[in-house]
C-alpha cells in the first residue's frame, strides 16, 4: 500500500502557531505529518475530523492542525474523546498521547477505552521519557535507562503497549517508528480506517532529554538506532530467528472484528424506542 | 400534571431531561446512584446518550467531550467522586464548556459515612479545583426544588458557558415527597449561544457585552482549538499579559455582571424579624419549623433561605444587620457558610453558628435551643 503524499501545508494552522515548540531532532513532527497524510488519503473532511490530545510534548500536536482540536488534561484525552465520539459518532476522532500520558496517569482510561472498543484511533508517541517535564522515567522507560528520577538506572520494567492494548480488548494494535516512515504512513491509514479502538504505538526519538541522559548521540544517531533495533513488518518474513533476536517488530500486532461501542449504542437506542 | 411521589434524586433526573440534558457520564457512588440509573434507561429512549465511565475523572472528561459535541451534558456524584472531578471541573471553567455536576453530599472527610448526610462540601464546591475561577453553586431544600434547580442549573451552565454545581445533600436526594411537576411548556429552557457568523470570522473566545462568546460544537463547520491552557481569543495558548489578563477578567465579569440573576434566595417571615436564621439545603426544613414554633411563642424570628451558595448571595445578607440583632447560621458542617456571613456582616450584629457533624439531620429543636441560648445572654 502506498499512501498519497498529501499537501501537509494545507492542513496546518499558520496563524500564530509556528514555529513548533518541539526540539530539533524530535520525532513528533514526523508523526504529525503521518496523521495528516492518513486523514488526507482517506478523504476525511477537516470539519468531520477531531484531534484530541493530552498533556506533554505530544499534547501540542492538536494545536498545529487545522481540524476540530481539543487539548485536554494530563492522561484524560481518551475520556474526553469518548464523550465527544459518543455525542457525535459521525466524527473521526484521533487521540494523540505520550507514553506517560496514555499509560501512567491515563492507564485506566486506556484499558477501558480498549475494553469498550469505542471507535477512536489512539496514537501513542512513545519516546520512553517525560520530555516536557525534564526527563523523568515513564512506564515505557527500559530497565537500566538513565532518567532524571533514575540517575543510577531505571529499576522498573516497561509496559509492552501492544500486549497491553490487545489484552485490554483493542480491535487493532500496531507499532511503527519515525525511522520507518512509509510503513508508519501505511499503519496510520490502517489504524484510522479500522472500526473500533485502534492503538498505534509510534517509537519516536527524544534526543534532547532521553538521548542526552543515555548518551545516544545525535537525533540522526537515534534514528539509526531505530533502524537497527526495530524490524519492519515487510522484512520480518525474510529474516531468520537468529536475525530477529533482540529486535522489536513493527507492523500490525493484533486485528480483530468485534462489536464497536457507538454502533452498539445506536442499537440500544432502537431497542429503547421500540420498548 | 398529576401529582407524583418522587425522590429527590428522581426529581433531579426528571429536571435534567426537562432541561434538555442529552448526555450523562458517571460512576457509581452512594447516595447519588438513582440519578444515573434512571437516566441510563430514559436517555436512550429519547435518542440521548448515557455512559458509565471507569471513574469520576473520566466521567467529568466525558461530559466535557459530550458538551463539545453539542449535547447538554451532566454527571452526578458524591464527595469522593466530586474530589476526583475537580481537575476537569477546572478545565470546563477555563475552556468555558457548559455542563452540570450534581454532588449529593454525604458525610466526610474521605469515605466518611456514605449513607449519611452532611453539608461538608460547600467550600469544595467553590474552591475545589485549582486556580482562580468563578463558580455557580445551587442548593435545593425540597424535592420540587430539586427539579426546578436542576433546570436552572442547566440553564445557567448554558447561558454562562461554565460548569454549574447542584449541591444536594443525602437527605434531599433520598427524600420522597408528593410533587406536581410543571407543565413542560411552562418550563423556561436556555440554550448556549451559538455562532451565526461565517466560520472564517469565528473568534471562539472573543469578548462581548455579555462576556459569553458563542460556542460552536465540533462537527458544525467551525474548526477551532479548545485547551485548558490560558488562551487568546482564537483559543490558542498564550502567556502574553495583554491576552491573559482580559481572558481572566472576562471569566469573572461574565458572572459578576449577572449577580442579581444568579443569586437566588427566599425570605420567610422576615418583615418584622429581629433574629434571622440563615439556612440552605435540608436544614431549611428544620429552620422553617423552628421559626414557626418560635413565632407561636411570640419571638420575632425569620428565615433567609439561601438557594444560591456561590457566588455567595451577599445582596441578601448585607442589609440584614440593619434590621436584626442576631444572625443564626445552622449548618451540617463546622461553619462554612457561617464564615461568609461573618465576612459580609462586618461586625454589625451578632452572628452565631450551630454545627452538626455526626451524620444526623439538624433538628428544629437544636435550632430553637441555639436561638434561645443567644437570647438569654
Amino acid at each position: 500500500m502506498t499512501v498519497k503524499n498529501a499537501d501537509v501545508y494545507q492542513y496546518l494552522r499558520h496563524e500564530k502557531k509556528f514555529p513548533l515548540i518541539w526540539c530539533s531532532g524530535c520525532g513528533n513532527g514526523i508523526i504529525l505529518g503521518s496523521m495528516i497524510r492518513a486523514i488526507d488519503s482517506l478523504g476525511i473532511a477537516k470539519d468531520k475530523t477531531a484531534i484530541v490530545s493530552g498533556i506533554g510534548c505530544s499534547g501540542r500536536v492538536s494545536t498545529y492542525m487545522d481540524f476540530n482540536t481539543l487539548h485536554t488534561t494530563h492522561g484524560r484525552a481518551l475520556a474526553f474523546a469518548t464523550g465527544l465520539k459518543l455525542a457525535r459518532p459521525e466524527l473521526t476522532v484521533m487521540v494523540a498521547m505520550g507514553d506517560g500520558d496514555a499509560l501512567a496517569i491515563g492507564g485506566n482510561h486506556f484499558i477501558h477505552a480498549a475494553r469498550r472498543n469505542i471507535d477512536l484511533t489512539a496514537i501513542i508517541f512513545n519516546n520512553s521519557i517525560y520530555g516536557m517535564t525534564g526527563g523523568q522515567i515513564s512506564p515505557t522507560t527500559p530497565r537500566g535507562s538513565i532518567a532524571s528520577t533514575a540517575r543510577m538506572g531505571n529499576i522498573e520494567s516497561p509496559f509492552d503497549i501492544a500486549k497491553l492494548g490487545e489484552a485490554a480488548g483493542a480491535a487493532f494494535v500496531a507499532r511503527g517508528s519515525t525511522y520507518h516512515t512509509d510503513e508508519l504512513d501505511e499503519l496510520m491509514v490502517l489504524a484510522l480506517r479500522k472500526k473500533g479502538f485502534s492503538v498505534l504505538e509510534v517509537v519516536t526519538p527524544c534526543p534532547t532529554i532521553f538521548g542526552r541522559y543515555n548518551r545516544l548521540g545525535s537525533a540522526v544517531n537515534m534514528l539509526k538506532q531505530q533502524r537497527d533495533s526495530l524490524v519492519s513488518m515487510h522484512d520480518a518474513g525474510n529474516m531468520s530467528a537468529e536475525e530477529l533476536q533482540g529486535k522489536v517488530s513493527l507492523g500490525i500486532l493484533a486485528d480483530y472484528d468485534k462489536p464497536e461501542f457507538c454502533e452498539e449504542y445506536e442499537k440500544l437506542i432502537e431497542r429503547a424506542h421500540k420498548a | 400534571m398529576e401529582p407524583k411521589l418522587l425522590m429527590g434524586n428522581e426529581a433531579c433526573a426528571e429536571g435534567a431531561l426537562a432541561a434538555g440534558i442529552r448526555f450523562f457520564a458517571g460512576y457509581p457512588i452512594t447516595p447519588s446512584n438513582e440519578i444515573g440509573e434512571i437516566l441510563s434507561s430514559r436517555l436512550p429512549a429519547i435518542g440521548g446518550k448515557f455512559i458509565q465511565m471507569e471513574d469520576e475523572i473520566g466521567s467529568m472528561a466525558a461530559i466535557i467531550g459530550g458538551s463539545i459535541g453539542g449535547l447538554k451534558s451532566m454527571t452526578a456524584t458524591s464527595g469522593p467522586g466530586f474530589s476526583l472531578m475537580q481537575e476537569n471541573i477546572g478545565f470546563a471553567a477555563m475552556a468555558e464548556i457548559p455542563c452540570l455536576v450534581v454532588n449529593v453530599m454525604r458525610a466526610g472527610p474521605s469515605t466518611g459515612m456514605p449513607t449519611l448526610p452532611s453539608q461538608g462540601d460547600v467550600m469544595q464546591a467553590r474552591w475545589g479545583t485549582h486556580g482562580d475561577h468563578p463558580s455557580i453553586v445551587l442548593c435545593p431544600s425540597s424535592v420540587r426544588e430539586v427539579f426546578d434547580l436542576t433546570v436552572t442549573s442547566v440553564n445557567f451552565a448554558e447561558k454562562y458557558r461554565m460548569p454549574v454545581i447542584l449541591l444536594m445533600d443525602e437527605v434531599i436526594g433520598h427524600l420522597r415527597e408528593k410533587v406536581t411537576l410543571p407543565q413542560p411548556e411552562s418550563i423556561q429552557i436556555i440554550d448556549r449561544p451559538r455562532p451565526t457568523c461565517p466560520p472564517e470570522w469565528y473568534k471562539p473566545y472573543e469578548d462581548s457585552k455579555t462576556g459569553v462568546p458563542p460556542m460552536a460544537a465540533f462537527g458544525d463547520g467551525y474548526r477551532y482549538h479548545i485547551t485548558g491552557l490560558t488562551h487568546d481569543i482564537m483559543g490558542f495558548p498564550t502567556t502574553r499579559k495583554d491576552e491573559v489578563e482580559p481572558l481572566m477578567q472576562r471569566l469573572f465579569r461574565k458572572i459578576s455582571q449577572a449577580f442579581e440573576e444568579i443569586m437566588l434566595y427566599d425570605r420567610f417571615l422576615m418583615e418584622d424579624a429581629t433574629t434571622a436564621v440563615i439556612a440552605y439545603g435540608c436544614v431549611v426544613r428544620s429552620a422553617k419549623s423552628a421559626v414557626l414554633q418560635l413565632r407561636r411563642e411570640g419571638m420575632k424570628v425569620g428565615l433567609l433561605k439561601l438557594t444560591t451558595l456561590w457566588p455567595f448571595p451577599r445582596i441578601a445578607v448585607e442589609s440584614l444587620p440593619e434590621q436584626v440583632q442576631d444572625l443564626i447560621v445552622p449548618e451540617m458542617n463546622m461553619g462554612q457558610i457561617y464564615r461568609e456571613v461573618v465576612r459580609v456582616n462586618q461586625g454589625r450584629c451578632r452572628v452565631r453558628k450551630i454545627s452538626r457533624i455526626d451524620g444526623e439531620l439538624m433538628t428544629p429543636q437544636e435550632i430553637i435551643f441555639g436561638i434561645k441560648r443567644r437570647e438569654r445572654k
